[in-house]
């Protein structure tokens, strides 16, 4: 079977919190525990500041199995606001970061 | 509504308690055993489409938080001293019935205030209750001027005659794929922060900004923060705080001056193009830079790239109603889109009314006697608090204003003021510039009442009877202010709590029995949605309906000014005494206000007070929001408190170096009217010469009773910001963006806010006294 992964285009992550709320309410996760974790990069490069919120995906993260398995997307990657994460096999979203402008791909 | 397993899972609008925000998404609640287990997005709901705040994905945490208000509670201790019985609603509505009819027969009616948080489920039910108590003051308690989207509403309709918004195709269910729409080629993101203000708001939700740059807008950036948006964007304008009204004015001075507007529109549409031109050739780009420190060359640069691009919108936020000329702004920002050929076409700023019509919580003049009628509008015009001081509080959409409540308050003229009756109004933590003067006239009140879903510090402070109020998932109500047209419906029980309609409609029926014709509240709700052709439980079945294309009710379709679909009369043209966009505006000069747009200096800025800024020489900026906590909302669920978890003040590196002052210490923040704590948070994206503190912030972990007040009044950063200072318009002005101040470390001996509180296990559950009321 093909590996399963999670594309991130980072360059329209907000960092608005969507998806770790998500993940916290699907999974019973309680507050600072996290399957998906948004981190805040503010970076002096030479063309001035830059803010990057990544995304980044925890040792809790099952990639939604049970919700998978049930036809449906994972939760973090339904609810995100900004829709910049999409999960599918490992080609499926290889292909698919061909469209990203900062792709970033977990896979499992 | 579905089964899986022995779980329900229904559909429902959602709209404020819960995500607190201005509604309008749609969400799945999956119950099991009648209680609420999880909360998804409805994919079929055109609004977000799926998709979630984090606020409405925390809601189970929210609707079942240990502290939530179960029970009605009558104060038995000294007021503020935070002793509470716990009552039943029968004994807790006699007692409301019995004073406020007190105060009615003593006073008259108009001695009882109604105050409201900000634009939620509040209004619609809160302005039927003061109505048919017979109070024409009905307000947004607190906030001075009104000081959010009311004085930006108000400047929309003295020019184009409406509402407008822009154009991401949100009045069609096709979205993005509806065939009429069109991709803006640009947009200009006007002091509005894309992480804050990422809610369902009105008639926009922020993310739909990144759609349309998925699908090719450019963005413009105008905003004193390096925010997420002015990363991404073109052209990244920093004006100082304050001065976008100058800096709209330098926009049209290079587009008219250069001829690049349309001139087809202006000649057919517009009123007072000639007197325009002449206003603005006294905003040089020369002289702009001057008052807003953006160079001339990117002014003359943006005005052209948004000119040329077409189409082109413009997205506006809160900051622009905090200049005491907030309607000089607003009526610059209207001049931009209709000139350039902008309004009412796809892709640009388009008009946006309800769906069908239909109102609940009147956002106008119009909608306000849609619902009452002219004459009792006209007869509540008259007595209504600061409308004999403000031509537009007289004028447009009946608020009172609030800082007249307060002086009023404080004088008893022309008319005492008995009471209070706040539904979910936190103004000692949230909304009031100057809380202490609030509170010290509040507190003098005879009778005070707080419908809230927590114990706030307000409650606290100043209520003699706490009604505990419900999360949309607890409450039947319809959401009509943004679009679609949604139904909400009860589906689970918290404690006895009740929603507000309920309790709005129970009380009129006992202050005024003919003001409620209806049997109940679906009565009232089929009436009230009666133009969509649909009863409350059809609508309910639909969850949301959006009105068809060029329904006469104008809520979608395009060029409708052509088609006679704008105005009363159905002739062509725009909702004004002209009819045309009033660029001058012949609305505002019959109510001896400047028809012309302007720029006023803020009450203190480097400008306006060079003395005082020597002494404190940042400007101090407020009211930035954050995407997990609504105003003064969420700081006990643990979900949305984990990420922002103090009251920070933002300095930039150079700024703070400059102090000597390091990273995560305390700091006062000192201005001319008092000062708070705030932790410092050190970040380059603060201009250098701004320090910016979030509003609403209290500490329900630390002591409730007085003299704390849940710490409010120690991190409060409107103890720095006056009230009074609006305009003369009324609305607007409210100094939350532009007040001057400076910071400096605590001295040995004063306390560190949280230094009590766990932050490790993320227990913010807070305190208070429920005595036995037999005890009492």
């Amino acid at each position: 079977m093909s590996k399963r992964a999670m594309l991130i285009d980072v360059y329209y992550c907000t960092g608005c919190h969507s998806c770790e709320v998500a993940c916290q309410q699907e999974n019973g996760y309680e507050a600072k525990q996290f399957g998906i974790l948004v981190t805040e990069h503010i970076l002096n490069k030479k063309n001035g500041l830059t803010i990057d919120y990544v995304p980044y995906m925890t040792d809790l993260c099952n990639f939604c199995a049970a919700r998978v398995a049930d036809g449906g997307k994972p939760s973090c990657v339904k609810h995100c606001q900004a829709r910049c994460i999409t999960y599918g096999t490992l080609e499926e979203v290889m292909e698919e970061a061909k469209n990203c402008k900062k792709p970033m791909i977990f896979v499992k | 509504m579905g089964y899986k397993d022995d779980v329900k899972i229904v559909r429902t609008g959602a709209w404020s308690g819960g995500p607190g925000c201005h509604g309008g998404c749609g969400v799945e609640l999956h119950i099991k055993d009648g209680k609420l287990i999880k909360v998804e997005g409805d994919e079929s709901h055109p609004f977000m489409q799926g998709r979630l705040c984090p606020r409405a994905l925390a809601l189970t945490q929210y609707a079942y938080h240990p502290n939530r208000l179960q029970r009605p509670l009558k104060r038995v201790g000294a007021r503020g001293e935070g002793k509470w019985a716990e009552i039943s609603w029968e004994e807790a509505l006699d007692e409301v019935e019995y004073n406020m009819n007190k105060i009615r027969k003593e006073y008259g009616p108009e001695a009882m205030v109604f105050g409201q948080g900000t634009g939620r489920d509040a209004g619609g039910s809160l302005i039927f209750l003061a109505y048919a108590y017979g109070s024409p003051n009905w307000t947004l308690f607190g906030l001075s001027g009104i000081s959010c989207f009311t004085p930006r509403l108000a400047g929309m309709h003295m020019v184009c005659g409406d509402i407008v918004f822009e154009d991401a195709a949100q009045f069609s269910p096709l979205r993005y794929d509806d065939p009429d729409f069109v991709v803006p080629e640009l947009m200009i993101v006007w002091a509005r922060g894309m992480r804050g203000s990422q809610c369902a708001d009105h008639y926009f939700t922020s993310h739909w900004v990144i759609d349309l740059m998925k699908r090719g807008t450019k963005i413009i950036c105008i905003d004193p923060r390096m925010s997420w948006t002015a990363t991404r964007s073109e052209k990244w304008l920093r004006p100082r705080p304050g001065t976008d009204g100058a800096l709209a004015l330098g926009f049209l001075h290079v587009i008219i001056n250069e001829g690049l507007y349309d001139k087809e529109f202006v000649e057919k549409w517009c009123h007072g193009f000639d007197e325009l031109k002449k206003r603005v050739q006294e905003y040089p780009p020369e002289r702009v830079e001057e008052i807003t420190w953006v160079p001339k060359e990117d002014i003359v640069q943006v005005a052209r790239m948004y000119a040329k691009a077409k189409p082109a919108s413009i997205r506006f936020g809160q900051p622009l109603d905090c200049n005491a000329n907030s309607i000089g702004t607003m009526q610059a920002l209207n001049a931009l889109w209709a000139i350039t050929g902008n309004l009412d076409v796809p892709g640009g700023n388009v008009i946006a009314r309800p769906p069908y019509g239909v109102t609940i919580y009147p956002y106008s003049t119009h909608e306000v006697v849609q619902l009452y009628g002219q004459e009792f509008v006209d007869n509540m015009n008259k007595r209504r608090i600061g409308a004999d001081k403000f031509p537009l509080v007289k004028n447009f959409r009946s608020w009172a204003l609030s800082d007249s409540v307060i002086e009023q308050m404080e004088t008893g003229n022309p008319y005492p003021i008995k009471g209070l009756y706040l539904y979910t109004n936190n103004f000692l933590a949230c909304t009031a510039q100057d809380p202490k003067r609030h509170y010290e006239a509040v507190r003098k009140l005879d009778f005070n009442v707080v419908a809230d879903i927590f114990m706030t510090p307000t409650a606290q402070a100043i209520a003699d009877i706490v009604l505990p109020g419900t999360t949309f998932a607890e409450k039947d109500s319809v959401f009509t202010t943004g679009i679609p047209l949604n139904a909400i419906r009860k589906h689970i029980q918290v404690g006895e709590c009740r929603s507000h309609w309920d309790v709005a409609f129970e009380l009129a029926k006992r202050f005024n029995p003919s003001s409620v014709p209806w049997n109940n509240l679906n009565e009232l709700f089929t009436e009230r949605i009666g133009n969509s052709g649909l009863t409350y439980d059809e609508l309910s079945k639909k969850v949301w309906e959006l009105a068809p294309k060029d329904h006469p009710s104008g809520t979608c379709g395009y060029r409708r000014h052509e088609k006679g679909l704008l105005r009363p009369d159905g002739k062509p043209g725009f909702r004004t005494p002209t009819g045309k966009v009033e660029l001058y505006s012949t609305s505002l000069e019959s109510y001896g206000l400047d028809p012309l747009p302007s720029h006023m200096e803020p009450v203190e800025s480097p400008v306006s007070t060079p003395e005082i800024y020597k002494e404190y020489p940042l400007i101090l900026i407020t009211g930035r929001r954050m995407p997990t906590m609504f105003h003064s909302e969420h700081r006990q669920v643990p979900w949305l408190r984990q990420f922002e978890n103090e009251p920070i003040v933002e300095l930039h590196p150079d700024t703070a170096a400059e102090l000597g002052l390091n990273d995560g210490q305390w700091v006062w923040i000192e201005g001319t009217m008092g000062r708070c704590k705030r932790k410092l948070k050190i970040t380059p994206v603060v201009h250098p010469k701004t320090a910016m503190a979030p509003h609403g912030w209290w500490l329900p972990e630390t002591e409730g009773a007085a003299p704390s007040f849940y710490s409010t009044f120690e991190i409060n950063v409107n103890n720095l910001i006056p009230m009074g200072k609006n305009g003369t318009a009324g609305y607007g002005g409210a100094p939350i963006k532009t007040m001057l101040c400076k910071i400096y470390p605590l001295s040995e001996g004063d306390t560190i806010p949280t230094e009590n509180t766990k932050m490790n296990q993320l227990d913010f559950t807070d305190s208070y006294d429920i005595v036995n009321a037999q005890e009492a």
